[in-house]
């Protein structure tokens, strides 16, 4: 018998027929019907007007058939909600089926089937097969759960199937603990508020770690994925973890081999690196990554995505295994580039022989990416390997002679990048290149041969020839192309002055005034003012010595590479991105992996508890604004989270914000839902009654993520400011990232509202070696340039090193502005406040403040917000006998004469504080300087 | 986890498709035909991303079998789960074809519902499956039967079922190794080495306990027995170093990673008990050794000397000898001391078969290839000479040195199983540069 006739039946009043085969009493004729229906869905016609008539052959006793109908049925249902409904008394019967294969078939069927009120009668069935006395049955149940969640999530809560999944966990059957396993880290991640619905601990780990060693190779998967997930609380459970996850490395599965890579590199970092047990654990992972490079091509594929990552976080691991490297000629083209990738990166000065007689080979074969890229590598050797760099050199020159166009182009532009790394050392074959000049067409490489020439223009006889030659088709070329040609004729110039003149006029013509790109058309300018005003200057500036660049290229940024690791054997790792780039929805907050850390280097976690879990991530723009940020009421990046509110001046957005980190509820509470809540006013002043601890000294935000690692080139930054003996401070912990050491400190401000600029030079250990932290304070003086900034407590702040220049702007708490003279008369108090229009006024009020008036008085105090209490009968019954009275005098008087903040509280009751805020800004002193 | 799973033929055609997930539309099916299938490309990567979807594929023949998701799953697991199924459809209907899909797509479909549930994988072995996947509707089972085979399905041997029973127990290893080799023209070795397997097929009743003795170094030092150079010296046979080890999941992993002993209850008839490899002490069984010349423009003169090393009363069988040829070759004159050789245009190679060659010989090719004119630049880039063979011996010199039977419940003792071992080593990628 085939099947395969039902693919063929195309013709019209099909489905016709097909109703009056289901309708057929032949049993026979009956199951002919349904495959010819599923074998049309699969070709993707729509047989959903068959419906009733299919649902109808549900009720047989062959298995055959029902399971073809329950295909149809999961497919249809979901468009024929209320026919669907007829089928729920069979599934809710065949629940009940003495056969466990007919039970488990009917509860995975049922869940498959998105209808809500089909969901309603699944939730008796399901616990019923939670309980069964067959495994299989609970193990189809344990996925059910999972599907169900998916569909109707608190429903699941409410039903108690979590709990009853967590049992499972404890299942004598290891194949349904590894099902519950991975139900519920799905759910996990599912959760939509961010927190696991279920926490791991020692017992449950214990429990899935005994499973591992019986249940089917797809259960270890998840069990191990589901163990990567779990910190554990120290170095001896961490390193008793990895004991027992260390044999899995011999399983046949490379699933199963990677995700015990991924758990023992995760538990790893909490080791110190130089331990026995880390050596010996890194010995034992080198042999099972090479033999996965003899499995299926694909699966060739994933793993080398992956030692990729393995290479760069723990390079030692592979170091001795480079021959395995080597491309064959029949490997699938990825598996070729992706070896190449990791080649390059394995060599060194002891294997760097065998590897450039390797890539001399690859440049010479078919496929033109792979051949590119390996003559690419060659040049990444040079510069990596700096003994090699003749050799290679001379290999490109080789390659050069080929005379194979895209070779030939390739490597020039290596070659540039070769000259730059070791200058004044290869001129000799620039002759060579310039032969090759007519037959570059590419943008890069033409790019590369002029910033050749025109950096070596006095040692070329001709450069002035050959630089005119491209100058004839400026218009013609790309941007790149045209920048570097300005740029080269320039320096062409100011080397041979004499007879270049006409040639430079020439091109800055062309650039300033036939070109459209305003790129171009400045640099022109630039170039042209320079040298009409100061030629010596301009030498200077176009000759100057250029960066080095740096040893290691297409690096991961460490942050990342460390999010990666976590995800080792994922789809992440194949891309080489963060889950959140590729995958859209729910609960991502809470998927963001970061690797633990040793217990030693926790010196920055203690001080910035709230991105403790995630300091390995790049902070969302969010996390950069801290919990004052609320005020940044027009500013794009919380635009998204602060409702807008009217408000009649600049000062009271500021204030309405300026004390909410201070007020806040608990310190710990992180900046996003701060900011998130819809009435920013409602956390006031609940920072400064919330902080027993520093009771005495005024209020200091806690460190926030300033600068990511990831932007900061591995500097990270968190900081935040404090008010100390009457000065303003910034306190800063910088932490290197990076692999090599930082020197070359600086910082500077950029001109703010008040006028603040650094009182000495910022200090910091010098150099900073990868991974050290160190604690700066630098002390800021309200002297500077005012420029009205917005919102007013911003600033923007650079931080250069030897790396780079980082720009970041951070938002001030407002309470370090505030000056200790600030007292001021109760009388001039209540007449300035009612000076200040109505409309400027804004009321807050505060829950859960246990704290008397006087109390609130003496906190505030401590803030150098000077409290006076009034005691007066209000007309308003309703409203607490007390009142305080708070003048607010504006931030530091030497400059900001005319900012000035009043605050008048309505009754602190009970838990409840209520306040009033006036303000008054005067703006005059910006107008003028703006 | 995965989203769905497509079958789709050389044309794009659907031929199975099998949505899990509700994130995963018939689009996707569309999708990945357009993207993948249809592309005027070459296939730049197994995993494709497509509007924020996932596709996953193999191809085998003419069969593209394409995974789809929109998480981020477990991406090893996917392939290898697709491989399985492949391996799943081979082991029930024969070929993965086009015709044989179509033939079968009720089964294909009725295993898809059972191996893959809400797009996490479950038990996939074969031996288990058709236990209870028959394609024969509904059998009347017992409760006993029922039983047996869902404890089966989700057991801790899940490979083998009870009350097996042989009138004669008896047992077949098989070690078969792989050789790959590249060596460069001058005779230099640039990478070697030995990819192998045990396959062992079992005809014993009952639950029967093995254990698995082999001459690893570190399994014998471990055990105490003389090392490797006391040994060596009595026997004449070393301890070989096996870099890396994997094996079938009935072998009990944490007890071979603490006692560094095999032991396992092997599933009923054929499996493959472990997998090796090894790099040190290869006894490379064929050398290769090419000399080109290119005379002119219009002429190449080729030599091929092979010699075989290994020890002259053993046999090598199936010697093929591929050498390739420009493209624009006109003709060949080939002169060979052994076998027969013949230019196969179609291949673009001159093909040398010898069928049967001694240990410590030589042979040799020579062959005169007649070249177009040819304006095009493009220089030949000379692919490597290629070789496959059959060897009776193990080049990594892997050997088994016991197989023990324990069956505790039936009375047959380990003396009463028939057993047999054959070595076999074969070419893998076999290559050497010209």
């Amino acid at each position: 018998m085939t099947d395969s006739k039902y693919f063929t039946t195309t013709k019209k009043g099909e489905i016709f027929e097909l109703k009056s085969e289901l309708n057929s009493e032949k049993k026979e004729k009956k199951r002919e019907a349904v495959k010819k229906v599923i074998a049309s869905m699969t070709v993707g016609k729509d047989v959903s007007a068959l419906f009733p008539d299919v649902v109808n052959c549900m009720q047989t006793d062959n298995l055959e058939l029902k399971k073809l109908v329950y295909l149809y049925l999961m497919n249809y249902a979901k468009s024929q909600p209320d026919m669907a409904i007829m089928a729920v008394n069979t599934f809710v019967k065949d629940c009940e089926d003495p056969n466990p294969l007919i039970r488990a078939l009917a509860v995975r069927t049922m869940g498959c089937i998105r209808v809500d009120k089909i969901t309603e009668y699944l939730c008796e069935p399901l616990r019923k097969c939670l309980k069964d006395e067959d495994p299989y049955v609970r193990k189809t149940a344990a996925v059910c759960v999972a599907k169900l969640h998916d569909i109707n999530a608190s429903l699941v809560e409410d039903q108690g199937f979590l709990d009853q999944l967590k049992e499972l966990l404890s299942d004598s059957n290891p194949m349904v603990v590894a099902n519950a396993v991975a139900a519920l880290s799905e759910i996990n991640e599912a959760s939509s508020s961010g927190v696991p619905l279920v926490e791991m601990n020692t017992q449950t780990i214990n429990k899935l770690l005994t499973a591992l060693n019986e249940c089917t190779e797809w259960g270890q998967v998840f069990i191990l994925d589901s163990i990567s997930n779990y910190s554990p609380k120290d170095e001896r459970e961490a390193q008793s973890i990895c004991e027992r996850i260390t044999p899995r490395l011999a399983h046949a599965n490379a699933a199963v081999v990677l995700s015990a890579v991924k758990v023992l590199m995760k538990l790893m970092e909490m080791m110190a690196p130089d331990a026995d047990f880390v050596v010996n654990l890194s010995k034992k992972l080198a042999p099972p990554l090479v033999t996965l490079l003899s499995s299926e091509p694909e699966v060739q594929y994933v793993a080398l995505r992956n030692i990729n990552l393995i290479v760069q976080k723990r390079p030692d691991i592979l170091k001795n295994e480079m021959k395995v490297f080597f491309v064959k000629y029949n490997d699938p083209i990825y598996v070729k580039l992706e070896k190449l990738d990791i080649m390059i990166r394995l060599a060194n000065q002891s294997n760097i022989a065998q590897v450039l007689s390797e890539l001399k080979e690859y440049a010479t074969e078919v496929d033109v990416d792979f051949v590119r890229k390996a003559v690419r590598a060659i040049g990444r050797c040079a510069i990596k390997v700096e003994p090699s760099a003749e050799r290679c050199v001379s290999t490109l020159l080789d390659l050069i002679q080929t005379k194979v166009n895209y070779v030939v182009q390739e490597a020039i532009v290596v070659i540039k990048d070769i000259f730059r790394k070791y200058p004044n050392r290869y001129e000799s074959i620039i002759s060579t290149l310039c032969e090759n000049l007519d037959t570059l067409d590419e943008p890069e490489a033409r790019g590369s041969m002029i910033w050749i020439i025109g950096e070596y223009a006095e040692r070329i006889d001709n450069a002035d020839e050959l630089l005119e030659s491209f100058l004839e088709g400026f218009q013609d070329e790309s941007t790149q192309v045209q920048l570097q040609l300005l740029t080269a004729i320039v320096k062409l110039f100011l080397k041979r002055p004499a007879d270049t003149q006409e040639l430079v006029q020439q091109v800055l013509t062309l650039a300033t005034q036939d070109s459209d790109n305003p790129d171009l058309r400045d640099r022109g300018f630039i170039y042209w003012r320079l040298l009409s005003t100061d030629p010596a200057a301009a030498r200077e500036v176009v000759l100057a010595d250029k960066p080095l660049i740096s040893e290691e290229t297409d690096l991961l940024e460490p942050s990342l590479l460390d999010e990666l690791v976590c995800h080792i054997a994922s789809l992440a790792s194949v891309y080489h991105k963060p889950p959140s780039a590729f995958v859209e929805g729910r609960g991502l907050g809470s998927s963001r992996r970061a690797l633990p850390t040793r217990s030693g280097s926790q010196d920055i976690l203690e001080s910035s508890p709230s991105h403790g879990e995630r300091s390995g991530v790049i902070p969302t723009q969010e996390s950069l604004i801290g919990d004052l940020l609320t005020m940044d009421l027009g500013g794009p990046p919380v635009a998204s989270s602060v409702p807008a509110a009217p408000f009649a001046s600049s000062g009271l957005d500021l204030l309405s914000g300026g004390l909410d980190g201070l007020l806040s509820d608990s310190p710990s509470v992180p900046p996003q839902q701060a900011a998130a809540t819809a009435a920013p006013s409602v956390g006031l002043l609940g920072d400064i009654f919330g902080l027993a601890p520093s009771a005495s000294a005024s209020y200091i935000a806690p460190k926030q993520m300033w600068l990511p690692a990831a932007r900061g080139k591995g500097l990270e930054i968190t900081g935040t400011f404090s008010r100390r003996n009457g000065q303003i401070q910034m306190e800063m912990t910088m932490t290197n990232r990076a692999m090599q050491p930082m020197i070359q400190f600086a910082v500077q401000l950029n001109k703010n509202s008040f006028g603040l600029v650094p009182a000495a030079p910022l200090h910091v250990v010098s150099p900073l070696a990868p991974n050290q932290s160190y604690e700066a304070v630098l002390l800021l003086n309200p002297t500077g340039p005012v420029q009205r900034m917005e919102p007013l407590t911003n600033l923007q702040v650079a931080i250069k090193n030897n790396i780079d220049v980082f720009y970041f702007a951070v938002v001030m708490p407002m309470n370090v502005f505030f000056a200790e003279d600030g007292q001021m008369d109760k009388r001039v108090f209540l007449s300035t406040w009612k000076d200040i229009p109505a409309a400027n006024e804004v009321q807050y009020t505060i829950n859960n403040v246990n704290l008397s008036a006087d109390a609130v008085s003496s906190k505030m105090q401590q803030n150098n917000l000077n409290a006076s209490v009034e005691r007066r009968k209000e007309k308003n019954k309703n409203l607490s006998p007390k009142m305080v009275c708070v003048n607010l005098p504006g931030a530091d008087p030497m400059r900001l004469r005319t900012l000035r903040i009043y605050r008048r509280y309505a009754g602190v009751d009970g838990s409840i504080l209520r306040s009033k805020i006036r303000c008054h800004c005067n703006l005059s002193p910006w107008k003028n300087r703006t | 986890m995965i989203g769905g799973l497509f079958i789709y033929n050389h044309k794009g055609e659907v031929l199975i498709s099998r949505v899990y997930r509700d994130d995963i539309g018939r689009n996707a099916v569309d999708a990945f035909r357009v993207n993948v299938i249809h592309a005027r490309q070459q296939v730049r990567s197994p995993v494709t991303n497509i509007a924020r979807t996932s596709f996953f594929h193999v191809k085998r023949a003419n069969i593209w079998v394409a995974a789809v998701t929109k998480q981020n799953v477990n991406a090893s697991m996917v392939f290898e789960f697709l491989l399985k199924v492949t391996d799943c459809m081979q082991s029930y209907f024969g070929k993965v074809s086009e015709e044989n899909i179509k033939n079968n797509f009720v089964l294909i479909y009725e295993l898809l519902d059972e191996i893959l549930d809400f797009g996490y994988p479950q038990n996939t072995d074969t031996g288990v499956l058709k236990t209870f996947i028959t394609q024969q509707g509904i059998r009347t089972q017992t409760k006993e039967e029922q039983a047996q085979i869902t404890s089966q399905v989700t057991g801790q041997i899940g490979w083998r079922r009870e009350g097996i029973k042989y009138r004669r127990n008896e047992l077949f290893l098989d070690v078969l190794e792989y050789v790959n080799l590249l060596m460069s023209p001058q005779g230099q070795v640039l990478s070697a080495h030995v990819a192998g397997k045990v396959v062992m097929k079992s005809y014993l009743s009952g639950m029967p306990e093995c254990k698995f003795g082999i001459n690893d170094k570190i399994i014998m030092e471990a055990k105490g027995k003389p090392t490797a150079d006391e040994s060596a010296a009595r026997t004449g046979k070393t301890a070989i170093v096996i870099d890396d080890c994997q094996f079938h999941q009935c072998v009990k992993l944490s007890k071979f990673e603490t006692e560094h002993s095999i032991s396992f209850i092997p599933p009923d008839g054929e499996f493959e008990l472990m997998r090796y490899r090894t790099t040190k002490d290869i006894s490379l069984p064929f050398r290769v050794i090419p000399l080109v010349r290119e005379v002119g423009r219009t002429k190449m003169e080729v030599k091929v000397v092979v010699k075989s090393n290994f020890k002259p009363s053993l046999l090598a069988q199936k010697i093929e000898i591929r050498i390739p040829t420009p493209l624009n070759t006109s003709g060949v004159q080939l002169l060979c001391m052994k076998g027969k050789a013949k230019y196969k245009a179609s291949e673009n190679a001159i093909v040398w078969k010898i069928k049967r060659m001694g240990g410590m010989k030589e042979s040799q090719l020579s062959a005169e290839i007649e070249l177009l004119q040819t304006d095009t630049k493009k220089k030949w880039t000379r692919p490597p000479i290629s070789m496959n063979f059959e060897v009776p011996f193990a080049p990594s010199g892997f050997k088994v040195r016991y197989l023990k039977v324990f069956e505790p419940k039936l009375n047959y003792s380990d003396h009463d199983v028939i057993k047999w071992v054959r070595y076999i080593g074969r070419s893998g990628l076999y290559e050497t540069r010209c």
